[in-house]
């Protein structure tokens, strides 16, 4: 008896030992396997959120749809691995993850010690603080002495102690796991502050009962690259990551909407729309992808400007504006190196 | 093949058949098979972390405890800390944290368990339903859900601080955790310690000298009044002679919160009370199995020997109840210590939190920082089986 649990516990270690193996050629695996496996948040309103009938939804997920429109041809084919910003990365980096879109800000120590590959940036955001109104705050410089809700395993966290120590002043962390429960404990009032992304904290607040009772103060105290990764060690699929991103944001400065892609495919001129749609050239085919990678992904979700109005702008509950996340061309941020 | 092979074959067979009748080279050849398996198993996965780490470019090392830590924990009860301090240290802080409420929920469990255990065995039918109820009730549900609903009962119901309840004496209660004065210190305070210590020996001192002159002329002294006298009294008589060297540190309400005194947080009550409370469910039982077993006779037994009902329970019941309490005991200390790593679920800054949670986020170090992690939990429960087992000899059966 004793004998048959050991040689049953053997074999299923065995087989653990062995599934995690393999992991370059992340594409083939991929593709394989028919479903793209993103690591994805466990729940922000307009970011990445189930609906009401467990379908995930949001900013964050049409990038990954878009990515599972350019590698398997089909944007419902992702599964959402839900990570707190504690496990993310040790989900992506063991394999559990293909990808990570999961408002995740671009750093240095991420990028070189947790050893990630970065794709550029889908979001500009910076950490801000949300207050109830009624605490008559008004800046940021007056929270000495506050008690601040903070999400474990976060850069804000890091921007927090660094922003309270220049000013010289003291605050009382309260750190908590999920966004859900630093917002429970915010509205309970165990925090005077709620701390996190500006748009995080939009987000949030777009799920209270009365929104209009809660205040984001003027102050943004750090810059918040949010975007994609991937793992070290796999050239092919960082490339695609990377130009999955590139062509949501060309698609917006072409002109390439989710209506007229079809058409564009069919009539534009314009070299570069050409190379990207896979009219001209092989540039698919370099990626490892179907030539027509790009037009599935704009067909699936659309371009930069539609992912961003359909969940998180000015006519969402979010609410957010463009700001640093319009086009360059418009005075922005968002810019792509050309499909050359 | 040739013949000379086939001849070997069967001898070799013979020989493995004969080896698997024998009963006992049966069981070693089973348990050198399994320990092959096991060892098989444990290389390749040790290699399979190597191979993975070396793919992604991470090295092993634990060079990164001495950078700044660059965060803060905003409950540091025992050393200093801020966010300029090392990963290592942010490392003590969490393992102190972790010891601080392992130690006081051993205590109140303690308390409680023995307390409902003997009210669980009350001749009164509705003290002892009203105990087993809630045994039933308490230790049937996961202790996460008792640590999460203990905390927001803490979080929701209390009020803010700016409408804190005063209970006098400069005792607040709030959602932001229980503030009472904090004694800070004077000149002279020392000497009181030192008188203490010295009052402490003094009364170890006694009690072997009373046991002497028990043991040679059967006097018997009040050892346990002139103990407590002796360890009460000293200390309070030289901090009346030192002129009362202590001041309080009285907590205000200033800006957002209190400041000053000592404040007992909400993470830290809620981990600590649920924490102790579910054990002592487990722990009641075990006193009432304890007690249950050592059989009537015997309290008759000594009675009859002329002991009076104090003599006989402290020199017959509880020794022999404590062997069987001791064992199951030790499991349940063991549990409060193990158990105290869910504080991360309502952000209490335990080892898990700090070193095991946000130092492994920030520096991407993830075996180092749980091998630590696991290191410190094993360190803990082998420090509290072996004083266990300590007193576990020390309450056995003495044979002669």
């Amino acid at each position: 008896m004793k004998l048959k649990t050991t040689v049953t516990l053997c074999a299923v270690a065995f087989a653990l030992a062995i599934a995690n193996a393999a992991q370059a050629g992340t594409l083939e695996d991929v593709k394989k396997r028919g479903v793209l496996n993103c690591v994805v948040s466990t729940g922000i309103p307009g970011f990445a959120f189930p609906d009401k009938d467990g379908n995930w939804k949001g900013f964050d997920i049409d990038f990954c749809r878009a990515t599972a429109a350019a590698v398997l041809g089909d944007p419902k084919k992702i599964k959402a691995v839900t990570a707190t910003g504690k496990t993310r990365f040790t989900k992506l980096n063991s394999g559990e993850g293909d990808v990570l879109w999961r408002n995740t800000t671009l750093t240095f120590s991420r990028d070189v010690g947790v050893k990630l590959r970065f794709h550029g940036v889908n979001y500009y955001d910076g950490q801000g603080f949300m207050v109830p109104k009624k605490l008559g705050v008004k800046s940021a410089k007056d929270l000495g002495g506050a008690s601040i809700c903070i999400q474990t395993g976060t850069t804000t966290e890091l921007n927090l102690a660094d922003f309270f120590h220049s000013n010289g002043m003291k605050y009382e962390a309260v750190t908590i796991e999920t966004n859900d429960e630093a917002r429970q404990n915010y509205l309970a009032g165990r925090c005077d502050v709620y701390t996190t992304d500006a748009s995080g904290l939009a987000a949030t607040r777009s799920t209270f009962t009365d929104p209009e009772n809660h205040v984001i103060l003027p102050e943004i105290i750090s810059k918040e690259p949010l975007g994609p990764a991937t793992r070290h060690g796999d050239d092919q699929w960082s490339d695609i990551v990377t130009w999955v991103l590139n062509a949501i944001i060309t698609a917006e400065e072409l002109g390439i909407t989710q209506a007229n892609v079809r058409k564009m495919r069919r009539t534009s001129k314009n070299p570069e729309i050409m190379r990207m749609l896979g009219k001209e050239g092989n540039q698919g085919a370099e990626l490892g992808l179907d030539k027509k990678w790009a037009y599935n992904i704009i067909r699936a979700v659309g371009n930069y400007g539609e992912i961003f109005e359909r969940n998180i702008g000015k006519d969402t509950p979010i609410g957010l504006e463009r700001g640093l996340n319009a086009l360059w061309t418009n005075g922005g941020l968002q810019y792509s190196p050309p499909f050359r | 093949m040739t013949t000379l092979a086939g001849a070997r074959t069967t001898d070799d067979r013979n020989l493995i058949a004969r080896l698997w009748d024998n009963q006992e080279a049966r069981s070693v050849i089973i348990q050198i098979i399994t320990l092959a398996v096991v060892l098989a198993l444990a290389v390749l996965v040790l290699r399979n972390i190597a191979i993975n780490l070396e793919a992604i470019g991470k090295e092993f090392n634990f060079n990164f405890l001495g950078a700044p830590a660059a965060y803060d924990i905003s409950f540091s009860p025992f050393i200093e800390y801020t966010s300029r301090h090392t990963h290592l240290r942010a490392a003590v802080v969490g393992i102190l944290n972790t010891l601080l409420v392992a130690v006081c929920g051993v205590l109140l469990a303690s308390v409680m368990g023995f307390i409902m255990g003997i009210m669980r065995l009350s001749s009164n039918w509705l003290i002892s339903r009203i105990v087993y109820v809630f045994i039933d009730f308490v230790r049937n549900i996961p202790v996460l859900l008792h640590i999460l609903l203990v905390h927001g009962i803490i979080v929701t119901t209390l009020p803010p601080p700016r409408q804190a309840i005063d209970i006098g004496a400069d005792f607040f209660v709030t959602n932001r955790g229980f503030f009472v004065p904090a004694p800070v210190f004077q000149d002279g305070a020392g000497v009181v310690g030192i008188v203490f210590i010295i009052a402490i020996i003094a009364a170890i001192v006694f009690r072997r000298w009373a046991k002497q002159v028990q043991d040679t002329t059967g006097k018997i002294y009040p050892v346990f009044s002139i103990c407590t006298a002796i360890i009460v009294g000293a200390p309070l008589l030289a901090f009346v002679v030192m002129g009362a060297p202590l001041s309080w540190d009285i907590p205000q309400l200033k800006g957002f919160n209190f400041q000053g005194g000592l404040a007992l947080k909400p993470e830290f009550l809620a981990l600590w009370l649920a924490l102790s409370y579910y054990t002592s469910c487990f722990i009641a039982e075990i006193v009432r199995a304890g007690i249950l077993a050592v059989s009537h006779g015997q309290t008759e037994a000594s009675y009859a020997v002329g002991l009076r009902p104090n003599r006989t329970l402290q020199l017959v019941i509880v020794p022999q109840a404590l062997r069987v309490i001791i064992p199951p005991l030790t499991s349940q200390y063991l549990n409060i210590t193990k158990n105290s790593s869910l504080a991360i679920a309502i952000g209490y800054m335990d080892v898990v939190a700090t070193i095991g949670g946000i130092s492994l986020m920030q520096t991407g170090k993830e075996m180092e920082t749980m091998i630590i992690v696991m290191g410190v939990y094993l360190v803990i429960s082998l420090t509290v089986s072996a004083f266990m087992n300590w007193f576990n000899r020390k309450m056995k059966l003495k044979e002669r």
